[in-house]
């Protein structure tokens, strides 16, 4: 089953998807979901910015996958794409894995030897994406 | 098979409107028959009732009806809708024939005309046999008929024509040919549409019936063609909610159909069909959530249904036009009125229309690619009896065949051969290239930016496929920058590499050589081995050679590609390209900086211009790349001849030694290249900017590309790039000898040529503050420190420009202290010339401010002065000034203050014709520095007098500060024509100067204005003669003199006050006649009783003559107290000791 994770500040920090070959089809897709990322934030901003919800919902349907956004309060868009066909993913279980990989990301950001907007390299981070696709998917 | 073989059959598309048939009109040749005809036609609004009018003749053969069953025990269907059947209901076969007939009334061959018109009828009717179409007769009349029920000859001929013709009376319509020509059709047309409508109900009851006879076994087919039929009549009946569930129902019924191999396409077509017709009404009826998802059913149930594998790209193509025409609904539905969104817009639809499409295409290219013996079979399996198909979505070659298997294997495989070699002309490519434009039309309409780049990208991809690479590299150039200013490398990379094949295939060398430079570079993430393959590939065209064709390339195309490629090679000229920088991310970066944002004219300015390539090759620049850069330097070309940096070295100007391995760059390597030249003295005071920095690529012989960074440094990832490394603080590793971080080059672009730093220093001595109206002296002393001589000295100074204009008019400035300045003097004297200065020397120069008015003021003091410097071992005169400048208060001197008293010193509001009075002066002084009075002089008007020559009393007095000097003047005013008037008094006029031990001042007068006052005429005057003092007990004697100052003879009654202190002896109470201009004499000794301070007995004078003289202002005249010595024992020795 094919599934993605992206890290993207407009442009990408961090992609990891399974599996690797159809992996330019996701950076579209990904690229392509930032329209709509943009269009919902632009639309909340005008009502409640400060009381927003960070996950943004399902982003867009596709025949073939199911897009979900989540966006941190630095504006970094997370991103995950999976089949359409999985259908074990509800809501609850995608919110829970943004929630997861913010808290995983925040411990990044945390590091004083990181760069914000550089891609990110680190390993924890790497292994908590990997746990989470080996549950999940 | 046509590429329209997948379009849905239009009598699908359209919206079914009844069908009725007229006749018996002769539209040609009879002028009424064809106003009536236009009258139908014309102007078929909305609001007019749904029909579709066919004027027939009235023999018209209409579609045989087959005999009807009567048990369906043994019929085995052989399709589920015949291809002719929705066409034969909308065109074909009318719900209501309508007879036109001409006939009056009162017609006199009534008779015939009746029995013709009946038989007219009954042809129509024959014509229609077995039909349960409705016949109706419209007699076009003359006349305008009489309200029904007046005609009694009307409604009994109607009577007998309707038995003639059996009819019932509702179907014979009368049509007066008047001027309300329109309004009577409309009323026919309503008519009309009740019977279709009738008509229309009967065909869908009698489809109904058949539902009894059917069995689930063998008519499933027949379910789902009832259902459909009954949909369509409904539809055609207007009834639209009914239809809907018709079609809804006809659709279960058709998913659930056996479906195998040999009929999927059959099943797919009608599902198709039903799911058009579902969403279509959705839509109509404003449910786009239920088109929606009744799509969405329909695309999940058939999505697996691919039926014949060698026929694979069927199933794609279908899929495709599902989408396609689902997105046309929904585009139509919004031109309506609907509203979409960004998530749910027609854009979505065609897009993934366009994604079958480009399935289908690779299916094609899997499953078609035939040996070249294989040609198109004969006979054509394809070819029909009739032409066409007899029912929707079955195989030719076995029409009508229902059974699992199929009939003949031979001419099965030989059908299938025969479509797959028909798809294989299929211009697939025109088909994907409309379905995204049409979708990228969408998406720029609701806001989707990205996926709009994202479709235009396929667009350009599928052009390359077609081989229109000029198409191509037109829409991948587009959004290349959206992805490169989005910083999405992956994107960027895969954009870059099919751009580069279609310039390669196309033979451009320009585009070729800017996208190779982007794939070699840092913004690409093609791994080494490419990169270096596009390199050597880039160094080739360098070299005028052709490169090698990139892989994965129509072999054919290459073929063109090459001798296109040797073409240009041949060609001479056109080797020359600039490319600029900013627009792209080349694999050379280049930064350049100024060593300062500012240089002294005599020094040399210094420039490097950092170079770092990230080619993976660095070989491969050792000797065939001449590097040159040049710096355009505001405008000022002169400079840019010290900026060039060549293999062959010639400027002097250039410090490092220029060598071959120094034109190399070596990958990840930063090369710093540096320049010095000297600026030119006009320049000083300019800024000086780098517009670009260039570098060649290639050599001027064979082809070079010309590298500008505009500004001297950046491309379009380096801004970012820039950001990133300023937040990081990792890498701080120190460099070798020679080698720079990159990172940390930063960006100095622009500077300034001041001017040389002056050696001479300016001193101001003075002594603020100013005084108003004083020449003010400063001293400037200029010492120069310089080492030659400084020539050309001019002095500037003056009040600072740019300050309140009020101070421009009220200062003023001179080189001569000796005369007071006036209004002719300028504030500013601009190039005093001072001369030449030796080294070492000073120049003193005195210079006087006048300050008119109070406040604190800027003064400028500015020197200018040129030398001679050797910068370099050039000679250069520079121009050298220094400034200084000084705030200066100006304060008042001194205040004068004025005052009239009388002569006994008491203060005086108004003064008295001829009586003596003071006028007092008192001086303060306010500066800080003590002020010598020179002289003063009061200068009276003509209505004041001194009554002694005035002598200055404060000439020569020095005054510290706030100290006073007083003056006072004795004077009389003379008579006054009326009673009182308001007199002007004069001037008073001081000379003062400042008491300096620093400089010469010279003396400056200074004007007072004195008050006026007001003189008023008295009647009487009356002083008294009394000595100074008494004495406690010893006579004083008073002698008053009461002096008559008018015309007239005054009565003046006199009254003396005793008083405690005195006694005295005199007239106590007397009343005397003075005489004009005498004046009476009144004597009293005063014998004192106590000493001290005593108040004199008070004398009361009446004017009897003057009532409003009082009392109190005669006596003021009079002193009222005067002092008593006590008596003294032994005579006055002993007094004055007292």
């Amino acid at each position: 089953m094919q599934t993605a994770i992206m890290i993207v500040a407009n442009y990408p920090l961090y992609i990891r998807s399974v599996p690797t070959q159809g992996e330019l089809k996701f950076h579209y897709t990904v690229h392509t979901s930032l329209d709509v990322v943009e269009e919902k934030i632009s639309g909340v901003g005008k009502a409640l910015a400060d009381q927003r919800e960070l996950y943004l919902g399902l982003l867009y349907p596709t025949e073939d996958y199911k897009v979900y956004g989540y966006m941190t309060n630095s504006k970094v868009k997370f991103v995950i794409v999976v089949d359409s066909s999985n259908t074990s993913l509800r809501d609850n279980e995608i919110r829970s894995m943004f929630r997861k990989l913010h808290n995983s990301f925040t411990d990044v950001m945390c590091n004083p030897f990181y760069n914000p907007g550089d891609p990110i390299q680190s390993k924890a981070f790497d292994s908590i994406v990997s746990t989470m696709m080996v549950q999940a998917f | 098979m046509s590429p329209a073989q997948w379009d849905l059959p239009p009598e699908l598309c359209c919206r079914p409107v009844a069908f009725v048939a007229l006749t018996g009109l002769d539209v040609v040749y009879n002028a009424i028959h064809r106003a009536i005809w236009d009258a139908f036609c014309a102007n078929r609004r909305a609001d007019r009732v749904p029909i579709s009018f066919k004027v027939l003749p009235g023999d018209n053969e209409y579609p045989k009806c087959r005999t009807k069953r009567t048990s369906y025990e043994w019929y085995i269907p052989k399709g589920i809708l015949k291809t002719g059947w929705m066409n034969k209901h909308l065109n074909l076969v009318p719900a209501l024939v309508v007879l036109f007939y001409e006939l009056d009334w009162d017609d006199p061959q009534w008779k015939e005309k009746q029995s013709e018109c009946a038989t007219k009828v009954e042809i129509v009717r024959t014509s229609l046999q077995g039909r349960n179409t409705k016949v109706a007769v419209v007699l076009i009349q003359k006349k305008t008929p009489l309200p029904p029920g007046e005609d009694l000859v009307a409604s009994e001929r109607a009577s007998a024509l309707c038995g003639a013709c059996d009819l019932s009376g509702k179907s014979l319509f009368v049509l007066p040919h008047t001027d309300h020509l329109v309004g009577y059709i409309i009323r026919l047309e309503n008519a009309f549409y009740e019977h279709a409508q009738t008509y229309y109900y009967n065909e869908i009851r009698r489809v109904k019936s058949h539902k009894e006879f059917l069995n689930k076994t063998t008519h499933q087919l027949l379910f789902v063609r009832h259902q459909f039929k009954m949909g369509f009549f409904s539809e055609l009946k207007q009834d639209t909610q009914n239809a809907l569930k018709y079609y809804r129902t006809a659709y279960s019924l058709v998913h659930e159909l056996r479906a195998h191999e040999t009929n999927m396409l059959e099943i797919k077509t009608m599902a198709g069909f039903i799911n058009y017709k579902i969403c279509r009404l959705c839509f109509q009826h404003n449910t786009p959530l239920d088109a929606i998802a009744q799509f969405r059913k329909h695309i999940d149930l058939c999505k697996k249904k691919i039926g014949s594998a060698e026929l694979a790209f069927e199933h794609t193509a279908w899929m495709s036009k599902q989408f396609q025409s689902f997105g046309d609904l929904f585009d139509e539905a919004i031109k309506l009125g609907l509203t979409a969104i960004q998530t749910q817009n027609p854009g979505f639809y065609y897009q993934q229309a366009a994604y079958y499409a480009q399935e289908r295409k690779q299916q094609v290219g899997q499953l078609c690619s035939h040996e070249p013996g294989v040609g198109y079979p004969a006979p054509d399996p394809l070819e029909t009896t009739s032409g066409a198909l007899d029912f929707y979505g079955q195989r030719p070659w076995r029409q009508g065949h229902q059974s699992i298997d199929p009939p003949d294997s031979e001419k099965e495989k030989q059908g299938i051969l025969a479509l797959q070699v028909k798809e294989r002309d299929i211009p697939h490519s025109e088909l994907i290239i409309a379905l995204l434009s049409n979708a990228v039309a969408q998406f720029k309409k609701y806001k989707c930016p990205r996926m709009k780049s994202h479709l235009m990208v396929q667009m350009g991809e599928e052009y390359y496929h077609a081989k229109d690479y000029t198409k191509a590299l037109k829409l991948l150039d587009y959004v290349m920058c959206d992805y490169r200013t989005e910083r999405w490398w992956s994107l960027l990379t895969s954009i870059l590499c099919t751009a580069l094949k279609c310039s390669y295939l196309m033979g451009q060398v320009k585009d070729y050589i800017t996208y190779s430079m982007e794939l070699v570079g840092r913004a690409s993430i093609l791994p080494e081995e490419q990169k270096s393959r596009i390199e050597k590939n880039l160094i080739k065209v360098l070299m005028n050679e052709v490169p090698e064709p990139e892989p994965d390339c129509d072999p054919l195309s290459v073929k063109t590609a090459q001798s296109l490629w040797s073409d240009r090679i041949s060609l001479a000229g056109s080797n020359e390209f600039t490319i600029e920088v900013q627009d792209y991310v080349p694999f050379v970066q280049c930064k350049a900086k100024f060593l300062s944002p500012s240089f002294h004219i005599d020094e040399p300015v210094q420039l490097h211009v950092y170079v770092r390539a990230d080619c993976p090759h660095p070989v491969l620049y050792s000797k065939q790349c001449t590097t040159l850069f040049s710096v355009d330097v505001f405008e000022l070309q002169e400079y840019n001849q010290y900026c060039l940096l060549e293999d062959a070295s010639k400027g002097k100007d250039i410090l490092e030694p220029s060598t071959q391995e120094n034109m190399c760059l070596v990958p990840g390597k930063t090369r710093k290249y540096c320049f010095k030249f000297v600026a030119k003295t006009e320049d000083v005071g300019k800024k000086i900017e780098i517009t670009s920095v260039g570098l060649m690529l290639g050599r001027e012989t064979a082809r070079y590309v010309y590298l500008n960074w505009r500004g001297g440094w950046g491309d379009a990832a380096s801004s970012h790039e820039t950001l990133q490394a300023c937040r990081s603080f990792k890498k701080r590793t120190r460099f070798p000898e020679q080698q720079v971080d990159w990172d940390t080059v930063t960006i100095q672009s622009s500077l300034r040529i001041i001017s040389r730093v002056p050696k001479i220093s300016v001193q101001l001595t003075h002594e603020p503050p100013a005084l108003t109206n004083e020449m003010y002296c400063m001293i400037v002393t200029i010492q120069s420190g310089e080492d030659t001589v400084a020539k050309d000295i001019k002095l500037t100074a003056g009040l600072k420009p740019g300050q309140d204009a009020n101070l421009t008019q009220s200062t003023q400035i001179t080189l001569n202290g000796t005369e007071v300045c006036d209004d002719s003097h300028p504030a500013l004297l601009p190039d005093i010339p001072l001369g030449d200065l030796h080294p070492g020397q000073k120049i003193v120069k005195p210079l006087y401010i006048h300050c008119v008015s109070t406040g604190s003021r800027i003064l400028l003091f500015h020197v200018a002065y040129s030398v001679s410097a050797t910068v370099e071992g050039k000679d250069i005169t520079c121009k050298c000034h220094k400034d200084e400048t000084v705030t200066l208060e100006t304060v008042v001197p001194f205040e004068v203050a004025m005052k009239f008293v009388s002569s006994q010193f008491e203060h005086l509001e108004r003064v008295y014709v001829d009586i003596p009075f003071l006028l007092m002066m008192d001086i303060l002084s306010a500066s800080p520095w003590p002020i010598e009075l020179v002289n003063s002089e009061v200068q009276l008007a003509s209505s004041m007098n001194a009554i002694d020559q005035p002598q200055s009393q404060v000439e020569g007095v020095t005054l510290q500060t706030s100290e006073c000097a007083s003056e006072c003047f004795l004077l009389k005013c003379p008579p006054v024509q009326n009673g009182t008037s308001t007199v002007a008094s004069g001037h008073y006029i001081i000379s003062w100067k400042r008491k300096s031990t620093f400089a010469e001042t010279s003396v400056v007068r200074t004007i007072v204005t004195l008050p006026h006052v007001m003189v008023e005429n008295i009647p009487l005057y009356v002083h008294a003669e009394l000595p100074s003092f008494g004495r406690v007990r010893e006579s004083l004697p008073v002698r008053y003199h009461l002096e008559n100052r008018t015309g007239l003879v005054q009565d003046v009654e006199i009254t003396v006050e005793p008083s405690d202190a005195f006694m005295f002896s005199g007239l106590k109470q007397v009343r005397m006649r003075i005489l004009p201009g005498a004046e009476q004499e009144m004597l009293y000794n005063f014998y004192p009783l106590m000493a001290g301070y005593q108040v004199l007995p008070q004398l009361n004078i009446n004017l009897l003559r003057f009532p409003n003289i009082s009392n109190q202002l005669l006596r003021r005249f009079l002193p009222s107290r005067i002092f008593v010595k006590p008596q003294g024992r032994n005579g006055d020795t002993s007094i004055e000791a007292a």
